[in-house]
């Protein structure tokens, strides 16, 4: 009936603070960083959606509760138009089967003493999807898929004998291996060099028009979102500020928030005019974030009062284009 | 404008159990008073290992083989350890250290911290006016100066950056060397620490070498780029003139590989293949296996580095052919 891959509404993740007993008994009022903040999303089947924003904006959690690697505090997940939010443990593991979870450091994300088979046949063992010959010859395949040419050259290998590079495409062949619908990319390039970011954006595009892969793109960097998603939301504190194609997005930013985002991107082009007009400051604690709208204590077009007071309605601007902010409504 | 720093044929090498890494090989480049040069490469292609040479902090194994770096007149390589501590380390040139946001002792103040490194180089200044300085300095990097007795859990990442550049200028440096002083960063915080490093620059008079492998942040900041690949420099210019017209092929994929925020939306461009091994590299040019260019000349000599005039510098069997 539907072809939504994943459907996120009024989703909510609040991080109870654990303070110390005295200060527990005193101030009686448990304290929550409210990581996700009531957010609504859809993400299209085959699409590249990205979500960005600073660090501590929310965006690895929101990503880490639509897997439900970490439980949501209110709110629903639908994935593929069912509901997960409340599914067992055991429904799960079978719909897990289906999504999968490229993290950031790939010197961490992968284990050291495992050697690249046996980090890319653990799916299949723990899913109970192959063993003997259908098992290899499934790991050679996810090799190949993932361009570490030739196979037999890499599956005896431990993580410290391949380059960051290296290491990232057998993080992404672990996540592709189950053949999955759906794959949250969390920042998947962000420690890796410049130049060869590119080869591993691109296996992204390849694997979407091969097998049809949905993609949620964790990123900070807007200049690499705008090449590679076509859909994108921006969040700050826990909420979306703008959400709508990329394209459209990135060259008419409607929210001072997103248009921040882009000027801060670093310019290549020496003749260029630098931009000094950065938003000052850092993310302010998201235990008690600004009253009204969340960004008013940073925004260069603060227009007064109802930016302080009134939260923005996430409204409506264009086909696709939703934004919150009161200098449009 | 007078030569500040004049690097002549340097060679550093790191002793290991497989053979000598040839981390720098024969590597020159001048730079002037107040002028900002960025190093840029992939990882391993021996930049870092360029500052640690500056100051003479190899870590153990590795050491300088051959050449000279000169200081003004003094050839840094020459001096002694004790007069290397007395005179130029941190007094002159000072480093800020990639991951800086990692670098702070986390048992101690930041201000105790900063009045260390002031008291280490100048011992005749007493604590309470190196504590002083240190405020002072917070004030220049942008931090409210009352934060100094803060331990550094107590910073966010872009405030701890600050604080290891003020930690750097402490002694006055002429030169700060900044080792990818971004890359942890995001974008925010980013474009606030390349602004800081800008105005630093302007108000201090610095000179600055900037080592990254992002190629836009040099273009943001520098005035000159040197273009690393394993070991060697490969090309050397003005930004704008390595920017409007990269002749190496391996800066002209550099230069594809970034996604631009502004030019169309394309497919992006990647390098393919690996640095290479640094302890037996290619023969001739290092880069002829990743080359799609590659003749037979590049397997066999090594390409000089030759002006191809307004100072712009490439070593390539490509350009010296025409």
């Amino acid at each position: 009936m539907t072809d939504l891959v994943v459907e996120v509404k009024e989703l909510k993740k609040w991080f109870p603070v654990r303070l110390g007993f005295f200060k527990t008994v005193l101030s009686r009022q448990q304290l929550f960083v409210k990581a996700v903040d009531g957010i609504n999303f859809k993400i299209k089947k085959g699409e590249i959606f990205g979500l960005a924003g600073e660090s501590g904006s929310g965006k690895t959690t929101t990503g880490r509760v639509i897997l439900r690697l970490t439980e949501p505090t209110s709110g629903k997940i639908l994935f593929q138009g069912k509901d997960i939010t409340n599914i067992s443990e055991e429904e799960l593991k079978r719909i897990r089967r289906k999504m999968q979870i490229i993290f950031q450091d790939p010197y961490e994300s992968i284990n050291p003493r495992m050697t690249v088979f046996d980090i890319l046949a653990e799916p299949l063992r723990v899913q109970k999807l192959a063993s003997g010959v259908e098992l290899e010859e499934r790991v050679y395949k996810a090799l190949e898929n993932v361009d570490l040419i030739p196979p037999e050259d890499f599956v005896w290998r431990f993580p410290h004998e391949l380059s960051g590079g290296q290491r990232q495409r057998v993080a992404t062949g672990r996540a592709l291996i189950v053949n999955p619908d759906f794959i949250v990319a969390d920042e998947p390039v962000s420690m890796l060099d410049v130049s060869i970011r590119a080869e591993i954006l691109n296996l992204m595009f390849d694997l979407r028009k091969r097998y049809g892969v949905t993609f949620l793109y964790i990123t900070h960097d807007l200049a690499l979102a705008r090449h590679i998603c076509d859909d994108i939301a921006i969040m700050y504190l826990g909420k979306l500020m703008e959400m709508g194609p990329t394209e459209q997005i990135i060259s008419e930013p409607l929210h001072p928030y997103t248009e921040a985002l882009i000027k801060a991107v670093p310019n290549p082009d020496p003749h260029a005019e630098r931009v000094e007009a950065v938003i000052k400051g850092e993310i302010p604690s998201p235990i008690s974030p600004p009253s009204g709208c969340r960004f008013h204590t940073r925004c260069p077009k603060y227009i007064g009062n109802i930016c302080k007071e009134k939260e923005p309605p996430f409204v409506r601007v264009g086909k696709e284009h939703f934004v919150a902010c009161h200098l449009y409504t | 404008m007078p030569h500040l720093l004049r690097v002549q044929n340097l060679s550093t090498y790191y002793k290991t159990q497989r053979g000598f890494v040839k981390a720098v090989d024969n590597v020159s480049f001048e730079l002037k008073e107040k002028e900002a040069l960025g190093l840029a490469g992939e990882s391993g292609c021996g930049k870092t290992t360029i500052a640690l040479s500056l100051l003479r902090i190899l870590p153990v194994g590795g050491f300088i083989k051959s050449g000279h770096i000169f200081f003004r007149n003094t050839d840094i390589v020459k001096l002694s350890d004790q007069e290397m501590r007395e005179r130029i380390r941190w007094k002159k040139i000072s480093l800020v250290f990639q991951g800086a946001m990692n670098a702070l002792n986390p048992v101690y103040k930041i201000g105790d911290q900063i009045v260390e490194a002031i008291r280490t180089h100048e011992p005749e200044v007493e604590k309470r006016e190196a504590l002083e300085r240190g405020k002072k300095l917070f004030e220049l990097v942008g931090i409210e100066p009352e934060r100094i007795n803060n331990y550094p859990h107590e910073f966010s990442g872009g405030m701890r950056q600050r604080a290891m550049l003020a930690m750097a200028l402490a002694t006055n440096p002429e030169l700060l060397i900044a080792d990818e002083p971004t890359t942890a960063l995001d974008v925010i915080v980013q474009a606030q620490t390349l602004k800081l490093i800008r105005d630093l620059k302007k108000t201090l008079g610095l000179s600055l070498m900037l080592i990254t492998h992002d190629l836009s942040i040099i273009t943001e900041t520098c005035d000159k780029i040197a273009i690393m690949y394993a070991g060697k420099i490969v090309e050397l210019g003005s930004v704008a003139s390595i920017y409007k017209e990269p002749l190496h092929p391996y800066t002209q994929g550099l230069l594809a590989a970034f996604p631009s925020i502004k030019a169309p939306r394309t497919r992006m461009i990647s390098i393919p293949g690996f640095p290479p091994d640094l302890i037996n590299p290619p023969t001739g040019c290092r880069f002829h296996p990743r080359c799609k260019y590659a003749m037979n000349i590049c397997k066999k000599k090594e390409p000089v580095l030759t002006d191809v005039g307004n100072h712009h510098m490439v070593a390539c069997h490509l350009i010296q052919k025409t």
